[in-house]
């Protein structure tokens, strides 16, 4: 019996309920805080604590869900496609300022955490906390950060930028739609689409968009910015 | 199955590619701009990758729950540093949107000028 707990079976079957009941929960609810991954991370941590199983055990079992991870970012490729339409004559207006906010966002998240003295994983766990989930993993795992720290603080961020993002863009008065979405959809991923979208149709269409431009862009340059920043 | 074919296949791909560039960009970030190239040469018709990738994204969330769960694991180390993730991710975050915002306005104003 104990050991049927151990099972992979058992601990696929936890783990895919868990998050079946989590989604369920959110689209009931509608809050933020109760977020899919949030709720369903509780839910199992708590399960496999109390169950007394290991991480490494329990991420041997579900290893399949984490290769399926890496076949979603392929995935982003057919969602980036869809969305290109929206980039129709201002191309380089959305190109220049993702780019630009990459950057930015990348360096700063370096520079501060660093001048607070967090330790190396810390901060490659934080330089992809800007895009979707699914990426920064990837990209954290890539320079050694702690991708279950990235997983979260990508979440925080995103509820983060949602609630403070209007705030910032009424403060700088940004009025154009175009600006409005790129920029939620920049530094708040999909939880500030949901929020561009409250703002209007075109904010929602550009600021998905706007989540595949960063999350590329950023990919790119972590790598990029971590061998330079090794030189200053 | 065809379209899940093509996501594996560009998997591959991206990481094959990756290897031959010593790691520096993910494999499963390279298979996406492969993938993203190709339906935009046409090589690949969306109709083809439609159903597989919508099941994919629809269901994302799902598979990083596994990696959120070895927050367990590293516990301590985030406990220790939690003001720096804190105060570096906000002020972060609201560097982006001020300047993402900014250039966007600006240059899209110019561009109707």
């Amino acid at each position: 019996m104990i050991s049927l707990i151990h099972s992979q079976l058992f601990l696929l079957t936890f783990t895919i309920g868990a998050y079946v009941v989590a989604v369920w929960l959110y689209q009931r609810t509608k809050l933020m805080l109760l977020h899919p991954l949030l709720t369903s991370l509780l839910v199992i941590i708590v399960g496999i604590k109390s169950a007394g199983i290991p991480y490494p055990e329990y991420a041997e079992a579900t290893k399949i869900i984490d290769f399926l991870l890496g076949v979603s970012v392929v995935a982003l490729g057919y969602l980036l496609y869809e969305q290109m339409i929206h980039m129709k004559g201002n191309i380089t207006a959305m190109l220049t300022s993702v780019l630009v906010g990459s950057v930015v966002g990348i360096v700063s998240v370096i520079l501060i955490a660093r001048a607070l003295g967090a330790d190396p994983r810390i901060i490659s766990s934080l330089e992809p906390k800007s895009i979707t989930t699914a990426i920064a993993v990837t990209v954290c795992q890539h320079s050694g950060g702690i991708p279950a720290l990235t997983a979260v603080v990508v979440i925080v961020v995103g509820i983060f930028g949602a609630v403070v993002g209007p705030i910032i863009l009424k403060i700088l008065r940004i009025e154009s739609k175009l600006a409005k979405g790129l920029a939620l959809g920049s530094a708040a991923h999909a939880v500030g689409t949901a929020r561009a979208m409250e703002l209007g149709a075109v904010e929602g269409a550009i600021s998905g968009l706007a989540i595949g431009l960063m999350g590329v862009i950023t990919a790119i340059m972590v790598p990029v910015i971590e061998v330079i920043m090794k030189y200053l | 199955m065809a379209g899940i074919f093509i996501l594996l296949f560009f998997y591959f791909l991206g990481t094959f590619l990756s290897y031959l560039t010593g790691n520096f960009i993910p494999g499963s970030i390279l298979g996406m701009l492969l993938l993203f190239l190709s339906l935009v040469c046409r090589i690949i018709k969306p109709e083809q990758v439609r159903g597989a990738a919508t099941f994919f994204l629809n269901h994302m969330m799902l598979f990083f729950i596994p990696l959120g769960v070895g927050l367990v694991a590293s516990y301590s180390l985030i406990g220790k540093y939690i003001t720096a993730i804190s105060i570096a991710s906000a002020a972060s975050t609201v560097l982006v949107v001020a300047v993402v915002g900014l250039i966007a306005q600006k240059m899209e104003s110019k561009h109707h000028d």
